[in-house]
């Protein structure tokens, strides 16, 4: 009968456990004044100081914080920034900024010329290790600044007045404007940095220029923008807080979106993505992206060394169609050509074997094979190292299957961990046949096209051709846009009869994006500024 | 005693010396290093950024660097988090596993005591049977199904509670990932207290007890509750280990900004002061919780004392 008593406990503390889980308030009830646009992140910004960030998506952060000489429209055109108008001397080496009038810090203090010529000095000062230093190498004296042989002062930035800042260059570069939206050359503010050092980053010491100000940052789990009411557009801005959520992993992500906690995820879960289409067919984005999944050669080893006829058998004898369809499955494209499809004023080369259908590209690759001299007597046995992930790992066991049923190729499947696989690439020494990928920095063939040249160091296959180079350095002294297309064009068509690599598919950006979001664009280089988007009124009740 | 609890301490710092060195060496002899990408950097920009954290000098004189900095209470800057300090990061995310840990443990304490007891009492019968059907699938599940299980039924079908941890949310962005680390632990002690109450309940003391007329309730809470939980009680180490491993799982899971999550991120990106401030951060804290068992066994018996 007392029994009952210790039955009383138990339940006692599974109705204390109820009432925890039910007591504690609302998740949605603090939200009701202001409107709070809830954005998942997969991974923390490596720093909000626009020139130590690296990664995707501090980009994303920066961009809603900070604000370039251009920026991009929703739906991906260049348009003005914080320079209201621009002018580009003849000779395209020569470029005149005008900064807005009413360009202010989130201090309430005036964006000048001078702070341009401040933060583009200290982006290229070898002092601030600037992951991305190299990407304003054409301004005159940049490569000497980086390499320490020429003081910061000497870099071709010249703010003539408050409001004119002249950018000199070396050669023209027809994608200057277009870099010029990259986070790596926003403004840092002088006298936040003068009076913080390293940091000046953190929240109630940040000083930034964009749509947006930092409240706080707690790493691992959100980042807290709120409206910068200094910011030129400020009347146009529609949501009053950003909050940043960092969501490492993509299931817990779609899992907080159907909750109703973030409004917009970085990606889609491969393995439920199918579900997804059908549970969201409204709010699911998939929109070519620049980037691009391929498997390169190591050239600089046999098999592979100077057998052309090898790698483009391997390279014909996969059936792109099976991978985007059977595998990756999110509305990838197939790839023929190194560039993706979307660029600007670009128009990619193909594979010759693009044109033909899988049974004609099979019985060439066949005779390939037999050129390159392997054939049943001689059989080939190679190895193919990815970086360990459930996608890479059955891609690459598909593509072992069709060399094998194919060719008659026999693969050795390694995965490694990411960054061993990259030390291996490196170091060209283990690796045979190795999983890569690129994505562009901006929206021109270079981005793609330079890293195949002799000596980049992204040119993980090693691939070196005087004839690619010497178009590509032709290419750079155009300026033109039309003739420059032409080289580049006929750059990729050097790169791709070579085959040092073999492009599988172009990547897609993936996001669901809520319903009440409106103003959302979908473009190939996934920006999604969030002082383009507004909140339709049904976001104050959730 | 204070001079014991000295002696000890002093006694603790070859052992962190030695886990610091090979820590220190197990970190940099894995391959890549914190700023490798798919986008390599051009060398006199990797040289610039070797040269920023004395990453081009010999490793001996890193470690010099490193312990240096240690004894001055600093364990570095963050490779991948550029704005923020090891110590830094370490100090926002330990009062997070620690709350995730304690309140974990403490439920799991509660609930598996009170239903072992239940069960023992109410021995054989279709609830006891139940309890320990619940308890067993409970040990046989991991976390990393039940975790989801969990978030796809509370948050996302019935929206009780949030899906994953976010600064919008009180309290109950714990309940979940608090449940998923517990549940495990909740079956395990449900099952250590049945038999020992079972044990006990047999025993000759509980009958004389019973013998002089006491009720079941003062038979148990006043003879056979401390001797049964005994075997709990020294459960409670494992249990606290098996709570700190499974937080890990947990952090990742709900995406917790916790010490297991960076411990993980850190290993990943190679970001070698961090797993090492993270390291020597939870070796000291095992010294110290040594320490301080050693210290209190002390007092308890006099004679470990002495000796």
């Amino acid at each position: 009968m007392k029994a009952l008593r210790l039955g009383a406990l138990l339940a006692a503390s599974i109705v204390l456990l109820g009432a925890l889980l039910f007591a504690c308030s609302d998740p949605a009830s603090e939200i009701a004044a202001e409107s709070v646009l809830h954005r998942g992140l997969s991974s923390d910004p490596e720093s909000l100081d626009p020139h130590k960030a690296r990664s995707v998506q501090a980009a994303e952060v920066l961009r809603d914080i900070g604000e370039g000489l251009l920026a991009y429209s929703a739906t991906g055109e260049l348009v003005a920034g914080t320079a209201s108008e621009w002018t580009i001397s003849e000779d395209g080496l020569t470029y005149t900024f005008r900064i807005r009038e009413d360009a202010r810090w989130s201090s309430g203090e005036l964006v000048t010329a001078p702070h341009f010529a401040f933060s583009l000095r200290r982006l290229v000062n070898p002092a601030t290790a600037a992951f991305y230093a190299q990407m304003l190498g054409d301004i005159v004296n940049a490569k000497d600044i980086i390499s320490g042989e020429l003081p910061p002062a000497e870099l071709g930035v010249e703010a003539i007045d408050e409001r004119t800042l002249v950018i000199t260059l070396e050669r023209p570069t027809p994608y200057l404007l277009s870099l010029l939206t990259a986070p790596s050359t926003f403004p840092v503010h002088p006298g936040s940095i003068a009076e913080h050092g390293d940091a000046f980053t953190r929240a109630g010491n940040l000083v930034s220029n964009g749509a947006y100000k930092l409240d706080a940052w707690e790493p691992g789990s959100v980042v807290e923008l709120s409206r910068n009411e200094y910011y030129w557009n400020n009347a146009g801005t529609a949501i009053d807080n950003v909050w940043h959520h960092v969501i490492t992993q993509e299931m817990t992500e779609l899992n907080r979106y159907r909750a109703g906690e973030i409004q917009i995820t970085g990606s889609v879960p491969p393995d439920n993505f199918a579900q997804v289409r059908q549970e969201y067919p409204e709010e699911l984005h998939i929109a070519p992206y620049l980037g691009v999944y391929y498997y390169g050669f190591n050239l600089t080893k046999p098999p592979f060394r100077d057998s052309p006829q090898l790698r483009e058998a391997l390279s014909m004898a996969i059936d792109r169609d099976v991978l985007v369809n059977s595998i990756t499955g999110r509305g990838e494209e197939p790839a023929y050509s190194w560039v993706p499809p979307g660029v600007d004023n670009y128009e990619p080369r193909r594979f010759i074997y693009a044109e033909q259908n899988q049974e004609e590209r099979n019985a060439h690759a066949r005779r390939l094979l037999r050129e390159a001299g392997y054939g049943p007597d001689t059989p080939l046995q190679i190895e193919l190292r990815y970086n360990t992930s459930d996608t890479q790992q059955k891609i690459a066991l598909a593509v072992q299957s069709m060399w094998r049923e194919v060719l008659g190729v026999e693969t050795t499947l390694v995965s490694e961990e990411f960054q061993v696989l990259l030390a291996n690439m490196r170091d060209r020494e283990v690796t045979q046949v190795f999983r890569s990928s690129w994505i562009g920095d901006y929206n021109d063939a270079h981005t793609f096209l330079s890293i195949m040249e002799s000596g980049n160091p992204s040119n993980m296959p090693g691939y070196e051709s005087g004839k690619f180079d010497d178009l590509m350095r032709q290419a750079a002294d155009q300026v033109e846009p039309d003739r420059r297309r032409l080289f580049l064009e006929e750059a990729e068509r050097v790169l791709l009869a070579d085959h040092p690599v073999i492009p599988l598919y172009f990547y897609v950006s993936k996001h669901l994006v809520s319903p009440e979001v409106q103003g959302w664009g979908d473009n190939v280089l996934d920006y999604h500024y969030s002082q383009h988007l507004s909140l339709a009124p049904t976001a104050a009740t959730r | 005693m204070l001079r014991y609890a000295l002696l000890r301490l002093l006694g603790a710092i070859p052992t962190l010396f030695l886990v610091i060195v090979l820590a220190f060496l197990m970190v940099h002899a894995a391959p890549g290093g914190p700023f490798d990408d798919e986008r390599v950097l051009p060398a006199e920009i990797e040289e610039n950024i070797a040269a920023a954290y004395h990453l081009d000098e010999p490793l001996h004189k890193q470690f010099i660097r490193y312990l240096s900095g240690l004894v001055h209470g600093d364990l570095g800057p963050s490779y991948r988090y550029r704005d923020h300090t090891v110590g830094e990061l370490i100090g926002t995310a330990f009062p997070v596993s620690l709350k995730l840990g304690a309140m974990a443990m403490l439920l799991a304490l509660v609930v598996g005591v009170a239903a072992g007891s239940f069960a023992a009492l109410r021995r054989n019968t279709l609830l006891d049977r139940s309890v320990m059907a619940v308890a067993m699938t409970g040990i046989s599940i991991p976390i990393f199904v039940i975790a989801p299980l969990l978030v796809l039924l509370l948050a996302v079908r019935l929206q009780w509670l949030p899906a994953g941890w976010s600064g919008n949310v009180g309290a109950t962005k714990f309940v979940l990932p608090v449940i998923a680390l517990a549940l495990p632990q909740i079956a395990y002690i449900a099952r250590l207290t049945r038999a020992s109450m079972i044990d006990v309940l047999a025993s000759d003391f509980v009958r004389t007890a019973r013998a002089q007329g006491l009720g079941t309730t003062a038979v148990v809470r006043y003879h056979a509750l401390k001797p049964a939980l005994l075997p709990v009680l020294s459960y409670m180490g494992p249990a606290a280990a098996a709570i700190l491993t499974g937080s890990v799982v947990v952090e990742e899971i709900f995406g917790i900004p916790g010490l297991g999550q960076f411990f993980v991120r850190g290993a990943l990106n190679r970001d070698y002061t961090l797993v090492l401030g993270i390291v020597v951060f939870y070796a000291a804290l095992v010294v110290l919780l040594n320490l301080v068992v050693d210290i209190l066994y002390g007092v308890i018996d006099p004679r470990i004392r002495q000796r």
